[in-house]
């Protein structure tokens, strides 16, 4: 299997006299899952319309695979699912219906199309409504269905544009869900979000921009090491409560921790002094110690620190 | 070129295939859809109507021969369906891809535009035609009603073909307008009003006025489908005299202008054929923002 890839070289879009993209360069490659951040305008959505040809660009290039997405479409998009905005399907069809299209059009072997339908619908929790017309849906029941259509080919890059915008706290939660089930497989997944939490749980790395000018690529802790006042915090889930006595004489001593808390009795954030090297020590440290560490992650608020110090700079 | 290949080993379907997935799914939206209800239940008014006075008063003008009954019956209404149905069909089924956000599903996938709006066309036009059958039908159930035993005059033949190729134009023409504009209402509209009256005003005012002969308008063209029903095609150009001007000035002529078939069908594939390749290229050039 190639390494699937997506890049945008010198890429541009101009309205009139409103520069939206601005000479874009960004290459990601390999399977993992990138965040797209940026403030409103920023340029986000125009990137993701440029690589699934709804606009062309101005100036440069959007490749997929190697593939120019305007000049040869049908080999750029032929390995790649996407979400874009919140699609509206034709209301008289229903969901078998509408997904029976796309696969046709993609070319998924009749003999494999009903099996394949089946399952992406089970896999977006709509099986109940597989077969009513899409038009009485409700947004959050349509996004689901775009959803699998985005997966109905077993696709090696998935396209995301605010997958969970619009969609009640448990529509976003369960779409954020599919988002992370899909990493399971080896997939290239470029999403764009304004929710930093979301991103944080979800990604491997983070693209920042602004103006339509890249601001950073990189992997989300280092992101975090760069531009959140040089340090990291990552939150800590344990199995069993924690004495505070464990955190005072154990964890804050331990060698990159700046400081540490408790959230509450099974929740820690701690404040690490550097990037994924100290971050890496820090954790075996913690594990050392036999104090039930279930999970370890970058806190979104280093996010969200890191994404307000490089917006500001902009402004 | 080879097509391309997913990873998981499908081929993508060339564009004639994918034209055929568009037309099928389009089509089965059309056919669940109101509007081919509502146009089904216009046509069965009008043929309600028509059968209803045609019936109760029965007018010597469409009883005289089987000719002058389709004259009458097909050639004055056939074409108010054909505008109806490039309307309903056609009218926002480009534009409805960006106001409606449907264009966001499908074209986000290994597909051309113009597949798409291929396939869309074809769709309309097979919903249209079944329009335009269902009203043939009524209207040689009368004409049979009304002269058993009579054949079935081959002018008619003609007509029916000349009004199915009429149809193909007026949905060129109504997918140009619904590529020009992204909203549903604004496209229909105006295909509305120019088919519906700015086209029969023009018409009226080029021959009448400047007495000139209109054959830069659609529906001028598509008077060969009523005039092939008449037992003599009309004059190309009929030229009548008025009264006598004021103050022994002379008397002022009236030129009336009739299509000849050749000319009518050169109106009909142009329109087609130029309306058709600007609606594709504004769609291929049009961006969803």
């Amino acid at each position: 299997m190639t390494n699937p890839s997506i890049e945008a070289v010198n890429l541009s879009k101009t309205y009139g006299s409103f520069t939206a993209l601005s000479n874009l360069n960004l290459k990601i490659e390999g399977s993992k899952c990138v965040g797209f951040l940026g403030p409103n305008g920023a340029g986000k959505t125009t990137t993701l319309k440029i690589f699934t040809d709804l606009i062309r660009q101005s100036s440069g290039e959007a490749l997929i695979n190697g593939n120019n997405v305007h000049t040869h479409k049908k080999a750029a998009l032929a390995n790649v699912g996407t979400v874009i905005e919140t699609p509206e399907i034709y209301p008289s069809l229903t969901p078998t219906e509408a997904l029976g299209m796309i696969s046709a059009i993609r070319g998924i072997p009749h003999s494999e199309r009903k099996k394949k339908i089946e399952d992406v619908i089970v896999e977006v929790g709509m099986q109940e409504w597989a077969n009513k017309r899409v038009g009485k849906f409700s947004k959050g029941m349509k996004q689901r269905i775009c959803i699998a259509s985005a997966l109905l080919s077993d696709p090696t890059i998935v396209l995301l544009d605010e997958p969970t915008t619009g969609l009640d706290p448990r529509g976003m939660s369960e779409v954020r869900d599919i988002v992370k089930s899909l990493k399971k497989k080896d997939r290239l997944i470029f999403m764009s979000s304004h929710i930093l939490s979301e991103v944080a749980d979800v990604c491997d790395e983070v693209a920042m921009i602004d103006h339509g000018k890249l601001l950073v690529y990189d992997t989300l802790p280092n992101v975090t090491a760069k531009f959140a006042g040089g340090a990291n915090i990552v939150e800590v889930e344990l199995i069993r409560p924690i004495d505070s006595s464990i955190m005072e004489k154990n964890i804050a001593v331990i060698q990159g921790v700046v400081s540490a808390e408790k959230k509450d009795d099974k929740n820690l954030r701690i404040k690490c002094s550097g990037g994924l090297d100290i971050q890496e020590k820090v954790l075996s440290d913690l594990v050392r110690l036999n104090i039930g560490v279930v999970s370890y992650k970058p806190a979104s608020s280093a996010l969200e620190e890191s994404y307000l110090n490089l917006i500001k700079d902009t402004l | 070129m080879e097509k391309p290949t997913t990873e998981v080993g499908h081929k993508v379907p060339g564009s004639i295939a994918q034209v055929g997935v568009v037309m099928r799914y389009s089509f089965l939206d059309y056919l669940r859809s109101r509007r081919f209800v509502i146009l089904l239940g216009i046509t069965f008014i009008i043929s309600g109507i028509l059968t209803g006075v045609i019936g109760y008063y029965r007018p010597a003008g469409f009883l005289g021969s089987p000719l002058a009954f389709l004259s009458g019956w097909w050639g004055m209404s056939v074409t108010f369906i054909t505008v109806l149905s490039g309307i309903f069909f056609g009218g926002d089924a480009i534009s409805g891809e960006f106001q409606n956000k449907t264009g966001y599903f499908t074209l986000p996938n290994p597909i051309r535009r113009s597949s798409i709006y291929v396939g869309k066309w074809l769709s309309a036009f097979i919903a249209a035609s079944i329009i335009l059958l269902i009203f043939t039908v009524i209207t040689l159930a009368n004409e049979t009603y009304y002269f058993p035993g009579v054949s079935i005059p081959w002018q008619f033949g003609e007509s029916f073909l000349f009004a199915w190729f009429y149809l193909v134009a007026v949905l060129g023409f109504t997918f140009f307008f619904s590529s020009l504009f992204k909203s549903t209402s604004y496209s229909i509209l105006v295909t509305a009003i120019l088919f519906l009256f700015a086209f029969t005003l023009i018409q009226t005012l080029v021959s009448a006025l400047a007495q000139v002969e209109p054959w830069f308008i659609l529906t001028y063209g598509s008077q060969i489908i009523g005039n092939v029903l008449t037992t003599t095609y009309p004059e190309h150009i009929t030229t009548i005299a008025g009264f006598g001007g004021r103050g022994g000035a002379a008397a002022p002529t009236f030129t009336t202008f009739n299509v000849t078939i050749p000319e009518g069908l050169a109106i009909i594939a142009v329109y087609f054929l130029v309306t058709a390749a600007l609606g594709l290229i504004l769609f291929e050039r049009k961006e969803f923002n």
